[in-house]
């Protein structure tokens, strides 16, 4: 009881101090540079973002079991590249968004499989799959597809826009898709039995199996939502770009891993949320903003990133160390 | 005989003989044709071996790392940071004293590594982060730090001392072949004529219960650590002098699934425990052979990448024990003829 107690807690800090991180940058951003403290500089972090944010809310339900999936921007990839593809063959986006979703389903079902029947480490089999889905993309085109279709056409210009002084904000449809995952998320997370389950798994699989938990299909079914998020945010990210490269998103799920962590999720598992995982976004986003305005080479915000990703890390573990220290004196 | 089939490296290298054999007979002879140009050796089995070197390189750090039941993904961004100090150098545009001296800028390049090795030791040695997600950071952070050195461009150099290192020929065997065993005799030395291999699979075994037998497991992580990193420098100092120049973007990318597939295919258990340097490199000239044999039969180069995850696969499920057993049920005849045996 102790212990939980105490991983709520480090798990709240962690959030608290990610999001005075975004308010602060978000602050010395409009006071640098002309233009940046509005309400579309804001949302445009969700238009730009509305696929991290589906795909980082996605690999927090992994993370929370104390596995990792590095697949998923493959997965993103594969689904734009497939998608595109079957686009342009002339078939309905009606048969084309199932087809992808069920991919990014087996995908999840197969690697879920692996992890916990075949006992193979989470790390070592989403390699395998991020290879093969990568070079499933390469064999699908090499070559970037433009996608012509009308109802993706429609999806991605659809937006609602406001006015705000005399700046215009726009606030694209797509987001909302993304908001209504985290909310499902949340919910399914901390008011169902498959999202208790998923937090006893991460805080000790062993008393999870012991206390009668379904734990094989509830951790099969955390990589199956990972990677069905993944092709969703893969749908999202072909709105956004309205094409499908092979060679897109590459070195993505660090993006994932480092939002949901710098959002308060812990990678031993057991601890963390989802709202977290969308402030982790946010702040990348920001970087990114930054870095434009900044007018800086693109590598720095993946320099940044990881920095931020270290510093939090080693928060994280000097917080957890503490903590044991403390509970070993009690 | 049977003490011979039951190594661990026999496995491998059965299968490394019956590809080459494969691929000798598919091409008709043409892949066994080594001809002498210049007192060279030339020829598809020799470009195996000079490709293959870096893999093997790198598959020998790798498989410390993956015994100890950790991992490091960083070595291809490695790769990348090293060939950008040891081009740079040696073009004049840092450290211009050295006046472009190679030998110095190999050894700078390598210390760079050992810095890389260090810090990632430090991570998962001192502060305990799963070592997927700590080489994960110098992963991304790498290739920009390599870009900041290089300042973003590709760095091409002229001097034919370095180019030496991955294209010239010594007694008329590439260069690299010589780097790369050179790297296997001092592993082999550390690992076996010391108490050090058998440390690392302790540690690959459990980490607590070998701290409480008297290891030091943190010292001896750093160490693989900083091996790891020096042996992703030396392989990333080899393909900058083989493209003649250090392309931050491009040099190392996504190696580290070659790396942990030349382990994996040697048959390291990648959760940790027994190892085999012969068998990693065993395994590296196994995936070098694949990459050679799909450039050289004209099939598209993409498949390359989906044909080494099936095998990667492959060999995961074969090391899994209830994979193997599920199978095994599946065929019960051979099962009862095994217990028998």
């Amino acid at each position: 009881m102790n212990k939980k107690k105490k991983s709520i807690k480090i798990e709240n800090i962690s959030m608290i101090i990610a999001f005075c991180l975004f308010v602060i940058m978000f602050i010395v951003g409009s006071i640098k540079y002309d233009h940046f403290g509005t309400v579309s500089t804001f949302l445009n972090l969700f238009n730009d973002n509305a696929y991290l944010i589906v795909v980082a809310v996605g690999i927090t339900f992994v993370l929370l079991t104390g596995g990792i999936d590095i697949s998923v921007s493959s997965v993103v990839a594969f689904t734009c590249v497939l998608s595109a593809y079957l686009l342009q063959r002339g078939w309905s986006a009606v048969i084309v968004i199932p087809i992808v979703l069920a991919i990014g389903l087996l995908n999840g079902f197969c690697v879920g499989y692996c992890v916990q029947v075949f006992k193979i480490q989470p790390f070592i089999i989403t390699l395998a799959s991020q290879f093969l889905l990568r070079g499933m993309c390469a064999v699908v085109s090499t070559v970037s597809i433009p996608i012509e279709n009308g109802f993706y056409k429609a999806a991605a210009l659809k937006k609602i826009t406001f006015k705000i002084g005399r700046t215009n904000a726009k606030l694209y449809l797509y987001v909302f898709l993304a908001l209504l995952v985290v909310l499902v998320a949340y919910y399914v997370l901390k008011y169902t039995r498959f999202g208790r389950t998923i937090y006893a798994i991460g805080s000790n699989e062993q008393s999870a199996e012991y206390m009668g938990l379904n734990v094989k299909w509830v951790k099969i079914g955390a990589y199956m939502i990972c990677s069905f998020c993944a092709a969703l945010g893969g749908i999202i990210f072909s709105f956004y770009t309205l094409a499908g490269y092979s060679l897109q998103n590459m070195g993505m799920e660090l993006d994932a891993i480092a939002s949901a962590v710098i959002g308060g999720t812990l990678l031993s598992g057991g601890v963390g949320n989802v709202f977290g995982s969308v402030i982790g976004v946010l702040i990348q986003g920001i970087i990114q903003t930054i870095v434009t305005y900044q007018n800086l080479n693109a590598w720095w915000t993946k320099v940044t990133v990881a920095a931020l990703l270290c510093l939090f890390i080693v928060m994280q573990r000097l917080i957890s160390i503490r903590a044991d220290k403390q509970k070993g004196k009690g | 005989m049977k003490k011979l089939t039951q190594k661990m490296e026999f496995k491998p290298f059965c299968v490394l003989i019956a590809i080459i054999l494969i691929c000798g007979i598919i091409s008709g002879g043409d892949f066994f044709k080594i001809t002498i140009v210049d007192g060279h050796l030339y020829g598809r089995l020799i470009d195996i071996l000079r490709n293959g070197s870096r893999y093997a390189i790198l598959a020998a750090g790798m498989t410390m790392a993956l015994g100890t039941g950790g991992t490091d993904i960083s070595v291809g961004s490695v790769m990348a940071i090293s060939g950008a100090i040891a081009c740079s150098i040696v073009d004049g545009r840092i450290l211009a004293g050295l006046n472009g001296n190679v030998a110095l800028a190999v050894l700078i390049a390598i210390l760079t590594g050992a810095v890389c090795g260090a810090w990632n030791g430090f991570m998962v040695a001192k502060l305990k982060v799963q070592p997927m997600v700590a080489t994960m950071i110098l992963l991304t952070a790498g290739r920009g730090i390599a870009q900041l050195i290089a300042d973003g461009k590709i760095v091409t150099i002229t001097s034919d001392a370095y180019y030496k290192i991955s294209g010239g020929y010594f007694l008329g065997l590439p260069i690299p072949m010589y780097i790369a065993i050179g790297v296997i005799v001092l592993f082999l030395l550390l690992t076996k004529c010391t108490a050090f291999g058998m440390q690392v699979e302790s540690i690959g075994v459990n980490p607590e219960s070998s701290r409480l037998a008297g290891i030091k497991v943190e010292r001896n992580l750093w160490i693989i650590y900083i091996l790891c990193g020096m042996t992703a420098a030396l392989a990333g100092i080899i393909e900058s002098a083989g493209i003649k120049g250090a392309d931050c973007n491009n040099c190392g990318l996504m190696i580290e699934m070659d790396g942990i597939l030349a382990v994996a295919i040697g048959g390291t258990a990648l959760s940790g425990g027994r190892f085999s340097i012969i068998s990693s490199v065993i395994g590296a000239l196994i995936v070098q052979t694949i990459t050679t044999t799909i450039y050289a039969f004209g099939v598209a180069p993409e498949l390359t990448r989906v044909a080494k995850a099936v095998i990667v696969i492959i060999v995961c499920l074969l090391q899994s024990k209830p994979f193997m057993d599920k199978f095994k049920s599946l065929f019960p005849k051979n099962t009862a003829k095994e217990v028998q045996a």
